[in-house]
């Protein structure tokens, strides 16, 4: 096995990949025919007989089973062909600088990503792919479609590739070649190369032995690089919660009036059919619960010496690596209905977009789905690092449950009482180590902080009824996602001291900041 | 209290660049077809399909379209940039004021477009993007020679600034 697949040199991904892109066209394939043979399977076995117009028929009575089997044959070498050669000319490399891909063969594409604009590495675990030990890898730019995707890799592979991306990302030097190969040394049957036509030879034949444990062992690790990481998640969520914060949502209370609406108006008109007509709508509900369940379970977020690592998934798995100040805007909120419980729920915003669509993709955004103050001050440690001075700690705890007033924060006016009735006391801001932190909400609560290093821009806005009430609107622009960070009423002079102490914090940190290359010791740029 | 400290004012001290007057012409040919637009459409709604109500919407349309109109010199005047130091500040706005500062190092690209009325007037709109999508600067009005020389000048301080994201 050669050392590193980042190693400047041009590699292949794993042989089996074309079978695992192909493997919902080939289940296809082989319902279509199966579902076209039924009648004929059904003639031989019970003896039935069929209607003449079988093509099957046609061409036995015709004396073509020869050519037949010719075309079959020639079309399966066509087939397998194409995915040879497209197995052959997808290749990749990793260097110092980029990472790229080369694909196609007829359309060429080449595809280079510098790894100091890295937003994040994805590894993934899809079911199919899972069984046969194979993962893809995303390493994400920012923007849309700008990521670099391998698939597939082998597990074990995947993993090793993700930490030599990353170090070369940090900005340490090859030198630093890690001693943990020797503890990461995988299983042999992980090795591509030769390994898949064994492998295949194995599945097949009756001693599943190695190959089966191999798996199982594979398929219950939840993290594959044990040097890597620590294995320890530093928050873990109880199924009992998971369910519950699942279950207490505005969607559920939604649910259940309409529900008594129905059972209502069905007990006082007699429409039985009622309840068949929302059948569907019943299923799409269950369908959203169970689907926010499982990209949930099994959550684990943990530090590592190359960012945070948010891993999630029971049957297809999810894990992100999050270098340092890839996070963009942080925000913890509280609905209301999980506040008689005290849980929380922390999202980021991130310049990356994970290119799988829908619930994971959507959930790679949430880095603390449900969890306790204790929990939110733990994740809080690892997205926001060296926010964790006493003097922070404080302030996010009274911006997550105080009521308001003075308690360093800057809060609005009591004239916003106008436009803001219950939540004017808690809507405010201040700028502590680096970051602001906006406050607002009592229904829902809400904090937000964002790190100034990581500001695009700053705006504040009033309209005609801020105006008379002397107030004004305040917004910090980051990457989209699911935070927003702003402020709707700010008392007017205190917006335009917000504004200038963001605009220059924005720039000055900007220029202090030196994430792009994390681990650069040498301390100038490259 | 005095009407000025209601107003958003930045004590920055900088001089406020104004684009250029003419700008008004093209604010006013969009405001015009507007009100043109929507008053024939309320005006054939009345006709046609013999809705009453749609005539009063039209009269409504008319009035604030001309009420608009003689506000638009106001408006055109009322928006600036300036270049500081390590950002662009940029205002707009008299009922609704808005203000934005963007860092030079966190500008992506300078866009520069022009539509056809602009192009008449020898104008042209600037745009900064930045990684943010509510950042929304548009300077509009700008000389085609001042729009230049302005992303020239902007692409430049923001290469001497560069930032990661």
């Amino acid at each position: 096995m050669t050392s590193s697949l980042a190693d400047g040199d041009w590699h292949r991904l794993h042989p089996a990949t074309p079978l695992l892109r192909g493997g919902i066209f080939a289940f296809a394939a082989l319902g279509f025919v199966i579902a076209n043979l039924r009648e004929r399977l059904i003639d031989i076995f019970f003896g039935v007989p069929m209607g003449s117009g079988d093509p099957l028929d046609e061409i036995y009575r015709r004396g073509a089973v020869g050519w037949a089997l010719l075309v079959v044959a020639a079309i399966l070498i066509a087939i397998v062909t194409g995915f040879y050669l497209s197995w052959r000319m997808h290749t990749f490399r990793v260097n110092d600088e980029i990472v790229e891909v080369r694909s196609g063969i007829v359309f060429r594409s080449n595809r280079k990503a510098r790894l100091d604009r890295i937003q994040g590495v994805n590894i993934e675990r899809a079911l199919v792919p899972r069984l046969f030990g194979a993962a893809r890898l995303e390493v994400s730019g920012a923007g849309q479609d700008a990521n670099v995707q391998l698939a597939y890799l082998g597990s074990a592979r995947a993993d090793e590739l993700r930490r030599d991306i990353l170090r070369l990302a940090s900005g340490a030097r090859r030198a630093a070649e890690p001693e943990g190969e020797a503890a990461a040394e995988p299983e042999p049957e992980r090795e591509p190369g030769p390994g898949i036509g064994e492998r295949l030879a194995a599945e097949a034949g009756s001693s599943v032995g190695d190959f089966a444990r191999g798996r199982v062992s594979e398929f219950l690790a939840p993290e594959l690089d044990p040097d890597a990481a620590p294995p320890e998640s530093v928050v873990r969520i109880p199924p009992g919660r998971l369910l519950g914060s699942i279950v207490l949502n505005g969607f559920t209370v939604v649910l259940i009036i309409g529900g008594i609406a129905l059972v209502v108006s069905g007990a006082v008109s007699d429409r039985g059919w009622l309840p068949l007509a929302v059948l569907p709508g019943l299923l799409g509900a269950a369908g959203f619960y169970v689907s926010r369940l499982t990209r949930s379970l099994r959550f684990s977020i943990a530090g590592t010496p190359d960012g945070v690592r948010v891993g999630f998934g029971l049957l297809s798995t999810s894990n992100e690596t999050l270098p340092p100040g890839r996070i963009h805007a942080i925000g913890i909120s509280q609905p209301l209905l999980w506040r008689p419980f005290g849980w929380w729920q922390v999202r980021i915003n991130k310049a990356g977009r994970s290119s799988n669509q829908g619930a994971a993709g959507e959930a790679s955004t949430t880095v603390l789905p449900v969890g306790t103050v204790t929990d939110v001050a733990r994740v809080l440690e690892l997205v926001l690092p060296g926010y964790d001075a006493e003097e922070q700690r404080a302030l996010i705890d009274r911006g997550m449950r105080s009521k308001g007033g003075d308690d360093g924060y800057v809060n609005a006016p009591r004239r916003a009482a106008w436009l803001r009735p219950f939540s004017w006391r808690r809507t405010g801001y201040t700028v502590s180590a680096g970051a602001a932190v906006l406050r607002r909400g009592i229904v829902s609560r809400e904090l937000l902080l964002v790190p100034l290093a990581r500001v695009q821009s700053v705006g504040i806005d009033q309209g005609p009824i801020q105006r008379r009430l002397r107030l004004a609107s305040a917004r910090l622009h980051t990457v989209a996602g699911p935070v927003t960070a702003s402020l709707s009423v700010v008392d007017a002079a205190e917006a335009v001291r917000l504004f200038e102490s963001i605009a220059a914090g924005a720039v000055s940190h900007a220029i202090s900041d030196t994430s792009h290359r994390w681990n650069h010791t040498t301390g100038a740029p490259e | 209290m005095p009407r000025t400290l209601r107003r958003l004012d930045l004590a920055t001290g900088g001089d406020w660049q104004r684009v250029s007057s003419r700008y008004v012409v093209v604010e006013i040919v969009g405001t015009v077809i507007f009100g043109v637009v929507a008053s024939a459409a309320a005006v054939g709604v009345w006709l046609l399909l013999e809705q009453r109500w749609a005539l009063y919407a039209g009269a409504v349309v008319a009035a604030i379209t001309l009420a608009s109109l003689i506000r638009e010199p106001r408006r055109v005047r009322s928006i600036g940039y300036q270049l500081r130091e390590d950002d662009l500040l940029f205002r707009r706005g008299i009922m609704f004021q808005r203000f934005v500062a963007v860092p030079y190092g966190r500008m992506q690209l300078v866009d520069i477009t022009r539509g056809p009325v602009a192009r008449w007037l020898g104008l042209a709109d600037l745009k900064l993007v930045t990684a943010a999508a509510a950042t929304g600067v548009l300077i509009p009005g700008l000389t085609v020679d001042d729009a230049e020389s302005l992303r020239d000048r902007l692409v430049e301080l923001a290469e001497s600034r560069r930032a990661g994201l």
